[in-house]
């Protein structure tokens, strides 16, 4: 008998979008096929969908195991599936000029996997995958030998702070709802990640749900809740879906319901899609969402903790959290807080992205630099051009500039620079990339998901984005800077919540760091990275042009002339520089300065 | 009201309402149902659930994922979270805007054939930039290959 042969591919959001299913159903024909059939029987073949292991860039990924031995291939297509069966799983000969180079294994490296280490290893939607790498083995030593008080002691010794952005300790948390007497209380688990660039919480409910359903039961019995809500985007069907399958095999198998493995603990789980709401992040917005209501924060005290979901205490953690709870339990919290930082223990889970090589979800430990995340683990900048900027924490965030490069990621390295953890999105930008048009597009993000109920964020946003408007159009006015100052410190310090308390920081940072950009929109009136078009001008290069016309077909004024085979030219009086004719152009010719 | 259309809202009423579902909930199920949120199912589960209609658009406008007005046969939804953004996002929103000639960059072709619209990041950003066709996600788009890609469903 052969040794066993396992073959997993990569199914998470990132790889069915790159093709899984086809690879997939590829592997599924294949293997089936008569003409080997015996060979894969005797093989002990066995085909494994599991989540996402970070490197999306490179999907559709593939193990092939036999034995021990697992080679990775990438950027496999289902029309490579054939050949791969029959070279490395019949034949046993790895296709060498597939497999993953160098930088799949630099990518990993520098890594340390707590909530990820078992995304790309397991079945999402099997909970005998999750049971055999010891899942629910920590809910179960929490029912049998500790108290309310013993997990909360934990959590709180492990300095385990809020993964969601606000970095609040768990534990600290939890003792306030803990300490309530109500009868009723409610745990949350905040699935709403709505920042643009973020894809943490998703790529892990789709990769170990039932490790986000052990978190929120360690949870629910610490605080004495015996009903659960997830607040899911709706924009995540992929996420959703495995979340079912997950709740109703863990109810089967007496993980949720009555008597939970036999103690006296109750839990339920329901699952509550958002509508499309950003502020529905904010606590208390969600809990008026999951009400029914409009998502519209309130002000703070009471907080959830003493009064929330229908009055009652309720605790709200984000899934990154949630799925820290039982690593936390299963190996002490000494363990978790030997890593990281003074202040920040554990690891952070990021979404590193952008103009840089290796983009994916990363893991790494609190205190890693910028540099080693991006140099190291990121494989620098994408075709080699200059690194500008790094945006962290969404629109809450700002940007950081090449001079800090060497800074310590953890909550209070990024607040130190003008930025924040928020969710743990890094999107990096190089010289191509217009600082201005940054803020602007994160305000236009603000200004569109302010709930109108406070004034300062309702207006401020608003205004905030018109002097932008104006600066990338070349109508900007030197005193437009102070202004925008101003107004940004206004709105940060009067809006009623976290998302016009942070909406600013895109304009603050930016306007710290990258002043001589706003200057040059406004007195050269000239887009340094070439970006805002209304301050640009298009001119065809006559050594590149060919004369193909395609410029001249896009362009949707007219002002582009010339006849076919001939180089063209651009009537300046009638271009709306709009861009057209650069993105047509397969020849480079266009040029814009 | 058609006497089909009164089952339909009579169905999500007994498997919605009856759960015990909230608004927004009930909102979910009629999109599922008619692809949108017509006037007159506002009306009628305003009625039904003896809530003022005034609450239900308060719900309908909040919330990005409801519409008023029938949406086309294929929806295109452009990414336009930041990596999409920095990596071309808008100018493929131009140039399909500009193709399915849609004022605004968004909104729904004469035709019912297309929606065009653009959504906050649906976090696959590292395939940026994404433009999502009903189910079919198309990672790494220019504003040439997406022309190309809508080409397939004007039939």
């Amino acid at each position: 008998m052969g040794s066993e042969i396992t073959i997993n591919v990569c199914m998470g959001t990132g790889g069915i979008a790159a093709g899984a299913v086809e690879v997939m159903e590829a592997f599924r024909r294949e293997l089936e096929d008569a003409g080997i059939k015996d060979a894969v029987v005797e093989k002990h073949c066995k085909l494994h969908k599991v989540g996402c292991r970070g490197f999306c860039a490179r999907d559709v990924l593939v193990d092939i195991s036999v034995g021990e031995d697992t080679a990775t291939y990438q950027y496999i297509e289902s029309g490579m599936v054939g050949q791969l069966v029959k070279e490395h799983v019949v034949a046993g000969r790895p296709v060498q000029e597939w497999l993953v180079g160098e930088d799949y294994f630099q990518f990993h490296d520098k890594q340390k996997k707590v909530v990820l280490a078992d995304l790309g290893k397991i079945d999402p939607e099997s909970i005998d995958d999750y049971l055999a790498v010891d899942g629910y083995s920590a809910i179960g030593r929490v029912l049998d030998s500790m108290s309310t008080a013993d997990v909360i002691a934990t959590v709180k010794d492990a300095g385990l702070r809020g993964r969601g952005g606000g970095g609040f300790l768990a534990g600290v948390k939890w003792g306030f709802c803990a300490a309530s007497d109500s009868a009723e209380k409610y745990i949350v688990c905040n699935a709403d990640e709505g920042d643009p660039g973020a894809f943490m919480d998703r790529s892990i409910i789709e990769g170990n749900p039932h490790a986000v359903l052990e978190g929120m039961l360690i949870g629910a019995y610490a605080i004495g809740a015996a009903t659960g809500y997830i607040y899911i985007r709706a924009e995540y069907p992929l996420a959703v879906e495995r979340l079912k399958t997950a709740i109703s095999q863990a109810r089967e198998r007496g993980y949720l319901g009555k008597n939970i493995r036999g103690s006296a603990f109750d839990f339920e789980i329901t699952i509550k899609l958002g509508a499309g709401a950003f502020v529905c992040g904010e606590e208390t917005a969600l809990i008026a969402s999951i009400e029914g209501d409009r998502g519209m924060p309130r002000a703070k005290p009471p907080f959830p903790a003493n009064s929330g979901l229908w009055g009652k205490p309720t605790i709200i953690n984000n899934v990154e959290t949630l799925a820290n709870l039982a690593p936390i339990i299963n190996n002490g919290p000494a363990w978790f807080s030997s890593i990281g930082t003074d202040t920040s223990k554990g690891t952070k889970v990021i979404a590193l992205t952008g103009k840089i090589r290796n983009t994916g979800l990363i893991e790494i430990p609190m205190g890693m630099t910028l540099k080693e995340i991006i140099y190291d683990i990121g494989g620098g900048i994408e075709g080699d051009r200059l690194f500008k900027a790094v945006q962290t924490g969404g629109p809450s965030g700002g940007c950081i500039p090449q001079q800090y490069i060497d800074l310590e990621v953890d909550y209070e390295g990024l607040l130190s620079v003008g930025s924040m953890m928020g969710s743990g999105g890094m999107v990096v930008l190089d010289e191509t990339d217009c600082m201005v048009n940054i803020a602007k597009f994160f305000l236009q993000f603000t200004k569109e998901e302010s709930c109108g109920k406070c004034v300062p964020c309702r207006i401020g946003t608003k205004r905030l984005l018109e002097m932008l408007t104006r600066i990338t159009e070349g109508e900007g006015r030197m005193e437009d800077l102070d202004l925008l100052q101003m107004l940004a410190e206004d709105v940060r310090d009067s809006s009623l919540c976290g998302l016009g308390m942070s909406a600013p920081n895109p304009i603050i940072s930016t306007l710290k760091y990258f002043r001589h950009e706003y200057e040059a929109h406004i007195k050269q009136k000239k887009c340094p990275a070439r970006v805002c078009n209304a301050l640009l001008t298009f001119f065809i290069r006559e050594n590149l042009c060919v004369g193909c016309g395609m410029c001249k077909k896009a362009c949707p004024v007219n002002a582009v002339s010339g006849e076919m085979k001939k180089t063209h030219s651009i009537d300046h009086s009638l271009c709306i520089k709009c861009g057209a004719c650069y993105d047509a152009c397969k020849f480079n010719a266009v040029l814009k300065e | 009201m058609e006497k089909e259309e009164q089952q339909k809202l009579e169905n999500i009423y007994d498997t919605s309402v009856a759960g015990g579902d909230n608004i927004i909930a009930v909102l979910q199920q009629v999109q599922k149902v008619f692809g949108y949120v017509p006037e007159e199912a506002v009306d009628w589960f305003s009625r039904r659930m003896n809530i003022s209609a005034s609450k239900f658009y308060g719900v309908i406008t909040f919330y990005s994922q409801f519409h008023l007005n029938p949406r086309g046969k294929n929806i295109i939804t452009v990414c336009s979270g930041t990596v999409c953004h920095v990596k071309g996002a808008p100018r493929i929103t131009e140039k399909l805007a500009g193709d399915l000639k849609l004022k605004g960059g968004s909104g729904t072709t004469k035709d019912m054939l297309f929606t065009l619209e653009n959504v906050n990041c649906v976090g696959a950003c590292s395939i940026a930039p994404v433009v999502i066709v009903n189910d079919k996600v198309f990672g790494k788009q220019s504003p040439g290959s997406m022309a190309k890609n809508i080409k397939s469903y004007k039939e």
